[in-house]
């Protein structure tokens, strides 16, 4: 009965700005006043409430978070109090934030290595570790440069696509293994094929 | 005591003066006309004149003593007082007086030189009086808010206007600061194809990936939505915040002129010549959407031409404006990762998609037929009428929109650096660090522009600001952090701060191109007479709106917990909520605020009970947890 205080009761409640009575921190609304509160510091994962894994499904998550919004968006505040308008744009801020870098699997790669390895990898993963990324970099840069119609562009926007495939493949097992290393060197891939699908894009709209 | 708790239930409080509160109008403050529109329990009703006209003319024109004339009227002024008239004036706001003059073509407009002291915007002579496209504009939104008091036969104070999504935040915060100057509180800036979409997905019921092609007088927008279950998600915008059907009735004019020329003879052209050209151009327009060709004769100062224009002719002559819309189309359905064929529906907005051809185009590019079973002139202001009810009354319908430009800082050699890109959903934060460069420095100059060119001068510039008071360091150890927030009207405030010394500037972004603080009192103090009994009344309106959050909370805390007080606090807590009650029924907001506050006072008591309660209901919670694990783990050992 020692630890009793290592979960303490003051770090699962807070006082509720508006009424000033307890509510959970976590809470988007105090469970005594309804009002609207700011929002907690926790992962984007708890924010849109999924589990933390690089497999996330993306249809899923958008309804989780249209029905988040549909709570939380300023336009549900539009004639409240000053300070309720404002916590409200915190709120959805908050989870723009969250739904942004969780349906996207570049941006969710790199926050759950950053998430995942902050102590192990500070330096998250823009430290090219691995001779063969850069070359295969290079290489897909100089077929770029050549490729000047627009059957050339498509095949290696085919190509890329296709490796985009691979690598998210190796990324859900990766995670799926807790190889964080390995997920690191998977991200500073995939951003990039996802450079490289850019500069495809780009260069289609140039031909046109 | 017991009265207390009778008073209201939670949440079902009236707010004081709910009559007012809920007549939101939508506005369309459009290039060429403007429209106020209303929606009750879903039943929406676009606003018409005496002659069954739902369209106000954006033209207004100035009387020797200043008063201004607004709409159909103004309209018929232009051609006998072209001087004291003016129009399109939407194409000026959040503009400098250099950028209106680059802008390009022949413009109708008498620009003041600027005088010391004042911002950049741009200032208009007519007939005689300066004015600021805000001002201009205030005069617009002054006579759509008289046509919504006339037929709701009450004070409208609330509207929901619309802008061009491409809109930049100089434009975005004229506009409201030209609605504040009507005396209408801006519940919501919407951008107008997020508007017409609403109007489509809630009154017809579309859903799917949707296209809104937007072809205003003096603005093209594009956006590509979903639309699914009363969200209404946009994916990418684009466009051109000076394109439009102007430009159609500038070639058609330029064309004439040319013509006329050549028959008389002349070089330098009067202002009165190309405002009658113009003029003639749009008519010229109009008639070719529906004719094969057609004659039109120019008469300025006694002196008579004649021009003939075919269909095909006119077409040729707005050919690059009708590809540029296009090919901006393209732009953003390539961005957002989808091609013509994955839209399901093309919807337009806007008069100038009257324009065959502009049809022709649309329908070509996205492979269907387009829709306009919504008048393209007034399904904006439907939308927003929509919007400022939702927003009023509540509903469940959810706009989600996105920032139309990049957003950056201007770092070392003119270069910009991105802080939110274009097409991210809104309200966002993000913020980036900088530092210093040279030993000791204790001040940096702060650029925000926006735009998507990689160097400075490029890209429009919103502010200018130094943060000052930065601890003398060596350079690049002090840690300077810029943070960008972007509002769900999509309007921008940057504050910068040194993280080591915690010193802080915060600036709302408007002073290049706005009006500053000052202007604001002075053009309120000078356009309403009661301009100090309007702000009175809001901040009025104000207190009264907190009030009342502050009732309810209580009311909620008593309802919970209230047998954690004794029968004299509770006296007390019900007559301090009665004094609160009797200020909400006067006018006095100062006794408003009073009470508000001594009613927190008197709970504050209760709150730290409360707390205590609560904590404790935990604590208990806790321990049983952790007994029931301990048995637990002792009998699986």
């Amino acid at each position: 009965m020692n630890d009793v205080n290592t979960k303490t009761p003051q770090a699962t409640l807070k006082s509720c700005w508006s009424c000033k009575g307890p509510t959970p921190v976590a809470a988007l609304f105090c469970q005594t006043c309804k009002a609207v509160q700011a929002p907690a510091a926790v992962t984007h994962f708890v924010r849109l409430g999924v589990e933390q894994s690089f497999d996330v499904d993306v249809a899923g998550l958008g309804r989780l978070y249209f029905d988040l919004q549909r709570q939380l968006h300023p336009d549900r505040f539009a004639t409240k109090a000053p300070k309720e308008r404002a916590l409200s744009q915190q709120q959805a801020t908050a989870l723009n934030d969250a739904y942004e870098t969780l349906k996207d699997p570049l941006k969710r790669a790199d926050y759950l290595v950053h998430i995942l390895g902050v102590n192990v990898l500070p330096e998250g993963c823009n430290l090219v570790r691995d001779q063969s990324i850069l070359i295969e970099a290079m290489e897909m840069r100089e077929k770029l440069a050549m490729a000047d119609t627009m059957d050339a562009l498509n095949a290696i926007q085919r190509e890329t696509k296709a490796e985009i495939d691979d690598v998210l493949t190796g990324l859900s097992l990766a995670f799926r293994g807790d190889d964080i290393e390995g997920a690191c060197q998977l991200t500073t891939r995939l951003k990039y094929l996802d450079k490289m699908m850019g500069e495809v894009r780009q260069g289609r709209a140039r031909l046109l | 005591m017991a009265q207390i708790l009778q008073i209201h239930e939670p949440g079902q409080s009236p707010v004081p003066h709910q009559e007012d509160a809920e007549l939101a109008v939508g506005i369309d403050l459009g290039t060429t006309n403007s429209v106020v529109a209303i929606s009750s329990e879903g039943k929406i009703e676009v606003l018409k004149d005496d002659d069954g006209q739902a369209l106000v003319p954006s033209i207004v024109a100035y009387a020797p003593d200043g008063s201004a004339i607004v709409g159909e009227l103004a309209k018929r002024l232009l051609l006998s007082r072209p001087d004291s008239v003016v129009s399109s004036i939407k194409r000026l706001m959040g503009r400098g007086a250099e950028d209106v003059r680059s802008l390009g073509g022949q413009l109708p407009f008498d620009i003041e030189p600027q005088h010391e002291g004042e911002s950049q915007l741009v200032r208009l002579n007519i007939g005689g009086h300066t004015l600021t496209p805000i001002e201009i504009s205030a005069d617009i939104l002054r006579a759509l808010k008289d046509r919504a008091e006339g037929h709701l036969g009450a004070k409208v104070e609330k509207a929901v206007i619309t802008v061009p999504a491409y809109f930049d935040d100089a434009q975005r915060s004229a506009t409201k600061d030209g609605a504040r100057l009507a005396g209408l509180e801006v519940l919501r800036l919407v951008n107008e194809p997020t508007a017409a979409a609403l109007a489509y997905g809630l009154d017809k019921g579309a859903e799917g990936l949707f296209a809104v092609f937007d072809l205003g007088g003096g603005t093209f927008d594009v956006s590509l939505l979903r639309m699914q279950k009363g969200v209404f998600q946009v994916l990418a915008t684009g466009g051109d915040a000076a394109l439009g059907g102007d430009d159609f009735d500038h070639a058609i004019a330029e064309h004439f002129l040319t013509e006329r020329q050549a028959d008389l003879g002349e070089t330098g052209l009067s202002g009165g010549e190309v405002k009658v050209a113009l003029m003639t151009g749009r008519l010229a327009k109009e008639c070719l959407s529906t004719e094969d060709s057609g004659e039109w004769v120019l008469t300025v100062d006694d002196h008579q031409t004649k021009h003939r224009l075919d269909r095909a002719t006119f077409e040729g002559l707005i050919k690059p404006y009708v590809d540029r819309t296009i090919k901006i189309c393209h732009e953003v359905l390539t961005e957002a990762g989808f091609d013509p064929l994955d839209v399901k529906g093309v919807v337009l907005v806007g008069g100038s998609t009257r324009v065959p051809s502009v049809r022709k185009a649309v329908a070509s590019y996205f492979g269907s037929e387009p829709l306009a079973d919504i008048d393209p002139d007034q399904v904006v202001a439907v939308g927003a009428a929509l919007q400022a009810e939702a927003l009023t009354v509540g509903s469940d319908t959810l706009l989600l929109d996105v920032t139309p430009l990049s957003l950056g800082l201007e770092t070392m050699g003119g270069l910009v650096e991105k802080v939110i890109p274009r097409n991210t959903p809104i309200p966002v934060a993000k913020a980036q660090e900088f530092t210093t460069f040279q030993d000791g420095q204790t001040a940096m100059a702060i650029h925000v522009v926006q735009g998507e060119r990689e160097m400075v001068d490029q890209n429009r510039s919103l502010a200018r600001f130094t943060l000052k008071g930065i601890p003398p360091m060596a350079a690049g150890a002090a840690h300077i952090r810029v943070t960008f927030q972007v509002d769900a009207d999509g309007l921008l405030t940057v504050t910068a701060g040194e993280e080591t010394s915690a010193i802080e500037a915060q600036v709302e972004v408007k002073p290049s191109y706005g009006l500053s603080e000052d202007e604001m009192s002075t053009m309120l103090y000078d356009s309403m007479k009661n301009a100090k009994d309007d702000m009175e009344l809001r901040l009025l309106a104000e207190a009264r709106v907190e009030a009342e959050r502050a009732m309810l909370a209580v009311r909620s805390a008593l309802q919970a917990d209230c047998s954690l007080l004794s029968v004299e606090e509770r006296e007390d807590i019900g007559g301090q909520m009665d004094k609160v009650i009797v200020a909400i029924k006067g006018t006095d907001r100062d006794a408003i605020n009073t009470a508000a506050e001594d009613l927190d006072n008197a709970t504050r008591v209760f709150a730290e009970k409360r707390m205590d309660k609560g904590i404790r209901d935990a604590l208990t919670g806790v321990s049983m947890d952790k007994l029931e694990t301990t048995i637990g783990d002792g009998e699986s050992a």
